[in-house]
């Protein structure tokens, strides 16, 4: 069997995408570099969803309307996180994460 | 015919190649612009693949939502805020720190694919080949009619929270006025 044509393949692939999102949601330190590792993540899921859809599910609309829903939830999440960061940066000169420690004693 | 075969075959691992890419592009990158790219490359080989799945109508949003989009917003985070410095000064220093994060990654990694590798997955008895536009569009009108309204009102909303949270931001600019 080809692997294009696999489900195995696919869900490796999708599994490549998360545990690269997890790595640099660590190795990042700054907010706007774990932005970047979060939709890594959100599109290792989007993969898995499509994978799943084309291969075992019985209607095949669902897994595509689900991962047009995780871009739009995307989409609204960097929207939101962005202006945040910029909200940050404006009152802490800075986006490091270790920096931003107001709460902290 | 078993020629258009193995070309097919060679496009996907093109892009399993692009998705890899971009993510190495990604975690090593010196800028943080340069992140932002080899994440857009990154997606390009998911909507490459989303094409190999069936759907070429997800495949053209992704391309247009999260490079069109997504990575614009980034891009315009990356430029409007801090000022160009070395991302690469800022990560975590230490190569025990970097061993452990490469370590509990890679283990992860080996786990799930394990799990995944032996799964029995069974697929549905009735299962509908329909990955038409138009039997998207039904099912999103008629069976997903309310998740679709709300994931329009969730979307309003974190446009209009986005603008006064970044409004908020620079009324309240210590040294401005």
């Amino acid at each position: 069997m080809m692997p294009s044509d696999n489900l195995t393949s696919y869900l490796v692939i999708a599994l490549f995408l998360l545990v690269l999102g997890i790595y640099g949601m660590v190795r990042h330190r700054t907010f706007i570099g774990m932005l970047i590792s979060g939709e890594f993540i959100l599109n290792g899921a989007a993969l898995n969803f499509m994978a799943f859809n084309r291969f075992l599910a019985p209607n095949p609309a669902v897994g595509q309307i689900f991962t047009l829903f995780i871009m739009g939830i995307a989409a609204a999440e960097a929207a939101v996180i962005v202006s945040l960061i910029l909200m940050v940066y404006n009152r802490y000169r800075s986006i490091d994460p270790a920096e931003v420690d107001d709460l902290k004693n | 015919m078993i020629l258009y075969r193995y070309m097919a075959e060679a496009g996907f691992f093109l892009f399993v190649l692009l998705i890899a890419c971009g993510g190495f592009v990604a975690m090593r990158a010196r800028y943080l612009m340069n992140a932002v790219l080899g994440l857009s490359l990154s997606l390009l080989g998911v909507a490459g693949l989303f094409f190999y799945l069936g759907s070429q109508f997800l495949a053209l949003m992704q391309i247009l939502i999260c490079i069109g989009a997504i990575c614009i917003i980034i891009a315009f985070g990356v430029m409007v805020g801090p000022k160009p410095k070395l991302e690469a000064e800022r990560r975590v220093t230490g190569r025990r720190n970097r061993a452990l994060a490469v370590f509990a990654c890679a283990s992860g990694f080996c786990l799930l694919s394990a799990a995944i590798l032996r799964a029995n997955w069974t697929k549905a008895p009735v299962r509908s080949g329909d990955f038409s536009v138009k039997y998207l569009g039904e099912n999103l009108l008629y069976q997903f009619c309310l998740p679709f309204e709300l994931i329009s009102v969730v979307l309003l909303v974190a446009i209009i929270g986005a603008l006064i949270i970044s409004g908020i931001g620079r009324r309240k600019q210590p040294n401005d006025a």
